[in-house]
């Protein structure tokens, strides 16, 4: 008799652990939208009926950092509230991602000036880029989809 | 002389009597600060370098009607010179706040007055022309702009810290 029937019966499939629990947790997503920005009509517009972020399992947006596991950074991020971000993101439990949403929160985008981070990566790990100006709800979707390849992958991981 | 239908008359007054020029003009119907702002002329070489700008407006109120428009300026360097207009019109607050803020312009009865867009460490005022436009103060991360421990995004090879 294999050692695989009699250590699993038929009918169950054994995995790493990690991947077991990369594949729950990919597809419930608790994000917080951290919105300053017009890309938050984007954002809507995603989470809306219409293109239903609900179908890849991010249907719910918590309003406090404790209860989430993505941030979702949309619009952009002046040096005045980056401390404030900053704050959202340590308050957050392991494990947790960070989305960059639009070219604001990407490099600072059109913003070359005094007042604006050029990159939300200069003040907290990001792990996902959605370009545009703002994202149209087809490249948010494509990037969550991205993302929770990433979350598959790595398990949820906490980064050391 | 022509009338910009929009800004209306042109008018120039010596900055250390603004209050009480002003106070006429409200007195005389202006009843309606559209804004105060600043503009550095330091490229023009001008001197005094800023003209500080009241726009006003008169305002049938009861009719919704614009009677007409003017432009105020009071060209000041960086002494304080200019008295606040607050008691004339409240507004006056944020806006005066606002051009101190940006232009360094201060008043002489404001003297402990509090930047409105920037923060409280922020050095300079951002919007003279000689603030160095590739100037950067940010209160957390690095001056250079350096990304700070940052996992750039690649699916096919993530770089997660501890692998």
């Amino acid at each position: 008799m294999p050692l695989e029937e009699t250590v699993a019966p038929a009918g169950t499939l054994t995995t790493q652990l990690d991947a077991a629990l990369g594949w729950a947790r990919k597809y419930s997503i608790f994000q917080y939208p951290f919105v300053t920005a017009c890309c938050g009509m984007e954002y809507m517009a995603t989470a809306a009926s219409h293109y239903d972020m609900d179908r890849f399992g991010a249907g719910f947006p918590r309003f406090s950092p404790r209860q989430a596991d993505v941030l979702m950074v949309v619009g952009t991020i002046s040096h005045k509230i980056a401390p404030v971000l900053r704050r959202i993101y340590d308050q957050m439990p392991e494990p947790k991602w960070v989305i960059a949403f639009g070219v604001c929160t990407c490099t600072g985008g059109f913003y070359n000036n005094y007042a604006t981070v050029q990159g939300i990566d200069t003040i907290v790990p990001v792990d996902l880029y959605i370009p545009g100006c703002p994202p149209r709800p087809e490249t948010v979707i494509q990037g969550l989809t991205l993302l929770q390849e990433k979350i598959q992958k790595t398990g949820g991981r906490p980064r050391a | 002389m022509s009338v910009d239908p929009v800004r209306g008359e042109h008018r120039e007054i010596a900055a250390a009597r603004n209050r009480e020029e002003l106070a006429a003009l409200k007195a005389e119907g202006y009843g309606v600060l559209v804004d105060l702002t600043c503009v550095d002329y330091q490229a023009q070489g001008k001197s005094p370098r800023f003209d500080v700008i009241y726009r006003l407006m008169k305002l049938d109120a009861a009719a919704g009607r614009d009677l007409g428009r003017l432009e105020v300026h009071c060209a000041v360097g960086e002494e304080p010179v200019l008295r606040s207009v607050r008691s004339l019109w409240p507004v006056a607050d944020w806006l005066e706040r606002e051009v101190w803020d940006m232009f360094g312009v201060r008043f002489a009865d404001r003297p402990d007055i509090k930047r409105l867009l920037m923060y409280e460490e922020f050095v300079g005022h951002a919007l003279r022309k000689d603030y160095p436009i590739a100037r950067r103060q940010p209160l957390i991360g690095p001056k250079s702009g350096d990304k700070a421990n940052s996992p750039s995004f690649n699916i096919l090879k993530p770089t997660i810290t501890g692998e």
